[in-house]
């Protein structure tokens, strides 16, 4: 038995570990201590729909930082953080169904029904678990050629979250339009002739077969 | 991936013991933890120092729906002349002044003049009225305001025969008010009410709450508080009282237009546009509520509204 147990861990996915974890941890401990306001459920629901843009919208800069910089360690990123996405919409989800409704299902549906923000948010979700169920190297065998194409509904789900937290605010607030730019910028850097162009960026080492696409 | 490329990544892996990713982890989360904590309603001495001396008649309202903490009702804000965060209100008031502080009482009357506080409470000393309090955001409180009746104000300027509405207008001081310099909302906020609402007896002028003067972040020195109707008719740290013909053009409505209405009565069956009005969350407590129509002062104020069409007229 060796007397330590070892991770292989380089920095970049310590980093991106812990960072995915710790808002959690914070919200939790603030939880505990009363640093929420008076109003604890409501501040959970917006912290863990901010956490999952965030790092939803993280997950969606590692292929443009490739594209961009040549650096292939920002590719094996995106799994985690597009499951962490995942963690966090989960939180969110649970949050309403069991804390704040208590599973009084009647009456989520009551407020919830027909009501837009939330037509927006139930298939951001849905797309979520879905490529979280399918984040699997298994998955991906299976899927094969089709694996790809299903997986870039990602900016589907991000989009629809940018929607949903806009038509959820009372007052207009930067946070979404902040998003959506970013998100927009970073669509457009998939563009194939703004891609070929970045790629030519004189410190790109320039590789014959490209892993991201 | 199969191959997810580490081994061309970094020229050598790093191998660190669990103890040391524990550390490192511990660290981060340790600090933020710490600063975040600091930052909540529990280390906020503003609010601290004014609920130690609180007092109220009693711990429920005529419902027997228990009253709100005093460090709730101070410490949870809708107030965005300051600030958007609801519990950051208190922290960024420090230069607003309350004192000396003018309520010009003009428009379609027979005696308009200007009042300080000390006028006001000396003329209509303030009694205590547990009111519940319905944000339209679907949260709530009970809160025991210190006020006295707006009627008995109105009554001595004498209103003309054709005042049909009352006009609110709230101070406009974006120099010490973050929110109005930054232009949240169209500022200074506008609030009114029919005649027979404003001299009806549940609405006041609160000018203390919890036996004590209003803080700022509740809306010091005076605010109007009108319990069945959604808490953004209560304007907050008024300075003009108007009687005008025509329905004044409010702040939300005009923010909004088709989300906020004029009468904006509290009722489940009129929902937001975008959201459930049926339910709301009462701070302090666990459970959500059923929302009541006209929060609970259907019997009071039902009478106001027979044969309007609330749907229409929100």
């Amino acid at each position: 038995m060796p007397s330590q147990a070892t991770l292989k861990l380089d920095p970049i996915r310590l980093v991106v570990h812990v960072g995915a974890v710790a808002p959690l941890i914070v919200l939790i401990l603030q939880f505990v201590l009363g640093g929420l306001t008076a109003n604890p459920i409501r501040d959970i629901q917006l912290r863990t729909g901010q956490f999952t843009l965030a790092i939803l919208t993280a997950s969606l800069t590692c292929t443009p930082l490739f594209i961009i910089t040549g650096w292939q360690g920002f590719l094996p990123l995106r799994r985690p953080l597009g499951l962490y996405a995942f963690g966090y919409a989960s939180l969110h989800v649970i949050n309403v169904v069991g804390l704040d409704y208590q599973f009084n299902l009647p009456l989520l549906w009551r407020d919830s029904a027909q009501k837009r923000y939330i037509l927006a948010g139930i298939p951001a979700f849905l797309i979520l678990l879905l490529l979280a169920l399918t984040s699997t190297d298994r998955a991906r065998r299976w899927l094969g050629k089709g694996w790809r194409p299903l997986h870039r509904f990602v900016y589907l789900a991000a989009a629809l979250g940018i929607v949903h937290y806009l038509w959820e605010t009372k007052i207009r607030m930067p946070g979404p339009f902040i998003y959506g730019g970013i998100i927009a910028m970073l669509l457009l850097i998939r563009i194939p002739w703004v891609r070929i162009e970045l790629e030519r960026l004189p410190w790109r080492r320039k590789r014959r077969t490209d892993e991201a696409s | 991936m199969e191959n997810d490329g580490s081994t061309e990544i970094t020229p050598e892996k790093l191998y660190l013991s669990r103890r040391a990713f524990l550390a490192a982890t511990g660290a981060v989360v340790a600090t933020a933890a710490i600063a975040a904590a600091c930052r909540g309603r529990v280390g906020n001495t503003a609010t601290t120092g004014f609920c130690a001396g609180a007092a109220a008649s009693a711990t429920t309202d005529e419902l027997g729906q228990k009253l709100t903490s005093c460090d709730d009702v101070v410490s949870y804000n809708n107030f965005y002349e300051f600030s958007l965060d609801k519990d950051n209100v208190a922290a960024v008031e420090d230069d607003f002044s309350t004192s000396p502080w003018t309520v010009s009482v003009g428009g379609l009357v027979d005696k308009p003049g200007a009042y300080s506080i000390q006028d006001l409470v000396g003329k209509y000393p303030p009694n205590e009225h547990i009111y519940r309090m319905r944000c339209v955001e679907a949260w709530s409180m009970v809160i025991p305001w210190l006020g006295f009746p707006l009627a008995a104000l109105l009554k001595d300027v004498a209103p003309q025969q054709n005042a049909k509405f009352v006009r609110f207008e709230s101070v406009y001081d974006p120099k010490h008010m973050v929110g109005q310099k930054e232009g949240f909302l169209d500022f200074p906020y506008v609030e009114g009410l029919r005649m027979d609402e404003a001299m009806h007896d549940l609405t006041i002028l609160a000018t203390g709450l919890y036996g004590k003067p209003l803080p700022i972040q509740d809306g010091a020195p005076i605010r109007l508080v009108v319990p069945w109707k959604y808490g953004f008719k209560s304007a907050k740290s008024i300075v003009k009282i108007d009687l005008v013909e025509d329905m004044p053009i409010t702040t939300w409505p005009k923010e909004s237009p088709g989300e906020y209405g004029f009468y904006a009565n509290v009722n489940p069956n009129v929902d937001h546009p975008r959201w459930s009005q049926a339910s709301e969350r009462r701070i302090g407590e666990l459970s959500r509520r059923p929302t009541l129509l006209f929060n609970g002062y259907e019997k009071q104020v039902g009478s106001l509204y027979a044969g309007m069409d609330l749907t229409k007229n929100f």
